[in-house]
């Protein structure tokens, strides 16, 4: 998954889609994702790096992971992948 | 340094309240103009608009009647104030006005009061209940609507709509209804307000959006500011607000402008449904109440208008800033009677 390049996301979490007016918070781990979703990581990538940074099991991060995806396309931050 | 022309602007719309007309802001504009220096003389119908008591905006206003009075009291009345004041240009606000305001256009111009305000025809294509034959005109989505005289005919278009309707005055206010009771309030309320027809009105579920811009008549867009809005008040009017890039709202606006060669400035109301699908709620023939925030992201919309209406030329604006936000507030003034007792007097202050 990608987040569309015009979305604003600032270190302390505010995320702001400047399509919709659309404005968010997140928390350090949606941030974590958010910043690895916009570098491009693989799924399997940002789940092992939350896993060792939150010392989380990643059964737990992989379900985690998945809802916020779901959030992520609910609020259309998300490229439509071709 | 380069030397301002100074013009002499007159401005209505000066009820800076909860519902409030776009004067203020339209002056704010045009202080902040680059291309000329300007005096503004503010035109009121009501001794308590507060843009009156503004000295530090309005260098001087004057009551002007009702457009109920008819256009040759106003023309009068506008030829005194011209006499006084040597106006340059005439900036209407109102809905309600710009019938009288368009009629007189060529009368006041001759006498030096320019503008630049839509066709009679764009002016009428767009009231409300021409909304749904401007849609099919132009192929622009509106929610389905009809014109009714009688309270009676809202039950053939419960079954049509389906709850909830929005019930419309002619000109303003607007309801959004849940049950016959309450429809026949709205109508009952609206109706003796503005009079008839009443406007019922399909409910389109979504996000609200507006855009305000500027046309030159020829079918190019000079202006467009696109705002989400984020704080509604119980009237419906934004409180807060922010500029976004919505490529589709953008496009739409450049449909409207060129299909229908807009002339002046114009605020779309917008509802944009789940599947993403924009709705035309409405046409203002006229800047909107929050026009600072155009200002404030680059797009002058008052000046260029001004501009315009002298003939002078104009580059289309091309950029703003998105992510900006305006937000509103009420701010009590401390007048003196003296004032008060003047503008309500001699209908001069």
């Amino acid at each position: 998954m990608k987040i569309k390049n015009n979305i604003a996301v600032s270190d302390n979490g505010f995320v702001f889609n400047p399509a919709s007016g659309e404005s968010f918070t997140v928390n350090q781990v949606g941030l974590d994702i958010l910043n690895m979703l916009r570098k491009g990581e693989k799924q399997e990538t940002i789940v092992q790096q939350l896993s060792e940074k939150y010392q989380a099991d990643t059964a737990v991060i992989e379900r985690d992971f998945s809802d916020f995806q779901a959030m992520v396309k609910q609020y259309h931050l998300h490229q439509n992948e071709e | 340094m380069k030397n301002k022309k100074r013009l002499t602007i007159a401005v209505t719309g000066l009820n800076a309240i909860d519902s409030p007309g776009p004067g203020v802001a339209v002056i704010r504009g045009l202080l902040e103009a680059r291309d000329f220096d300007c005096r503004i003389i503010g035109l009121a119908y009501e001794s308590l608009e507060p843009g009156i008591y503004m000295h530090d905006l309005i260098d001087k206003t004057y009551h002007i009647p009702y457009p109920s009075a008819g256009t040759e009291v106003l023309y009068n009345r506008l030829m005194y104030i011209n006499e006084k004041e040597k106006l340059d240009v005439v900036i209407p606000n109102f809905d309600a006005e710009l019938y009288s305001f368009i009629k007189l256009a060529d009368k006041l111009k001759q006498a030096g009061i320019h503008s630049f305000l839509p066709t009679m025809d764009q002016f009428e294509a767009r009231q409300k209940v021409n909304l749904p034959d401007f849609g099919k005109k132009y192929n622009i989505h509106v929610p389905r609507s009809k014109a009714i005289y009688t309270v009676n005919e809202i039950h053939s278009l419960e079954d049509e709509y389906g709850w909830p309707l929005v019930i419309k005055g002619k000109y303003y206010d607007a309801s959004l209804v849940y049950s016959s009771d309450q429809a026949k309030t709205a109508f009952n309320k609206i109706s003796a307000k503005w009079g008839l027809p009443i406007i019922v009105q399909e409910f389109v579920h979504g996000t609200e959006y507006n855009v305000t811009g500027l046309g030159d008549g020829l079918g190019n867009t000079m202006a467009v500011v696109p705002m989400r809005k984020q704080y509604i008040t119980d009237k419906g009017k934004a409180w807060g607000g922010i500029t976004i890039t919505d490529q589709k709202a953008l496009d739409l606006t450049a449909h409207f402008l060129k299909s229908t060669k807009w002339r002046g400035a114009f605020e779309l109301e917008l509802m944009k449904n789940k599947a993403g699908e924009y709705y035309l709620l409405e046409i203002n023939p006229r800047i909107p109440a929050w026009i600072y925030l155009a200002v404030g992201v680059g797009q002058n919309i008052p000046e260029a208008l001004t501009k315009l209406a002298l003939d002078w030329p104009v580059e289309a604006f091309t950029t703003y800033e998105a992510g900006k936000m305006f937000i509103r507030y009420a701010w009590d003034m401390i007048v003196d009677l003296n004032e008060f007792q003047q503008i309500s007097t001699h209908g001069e202050l």
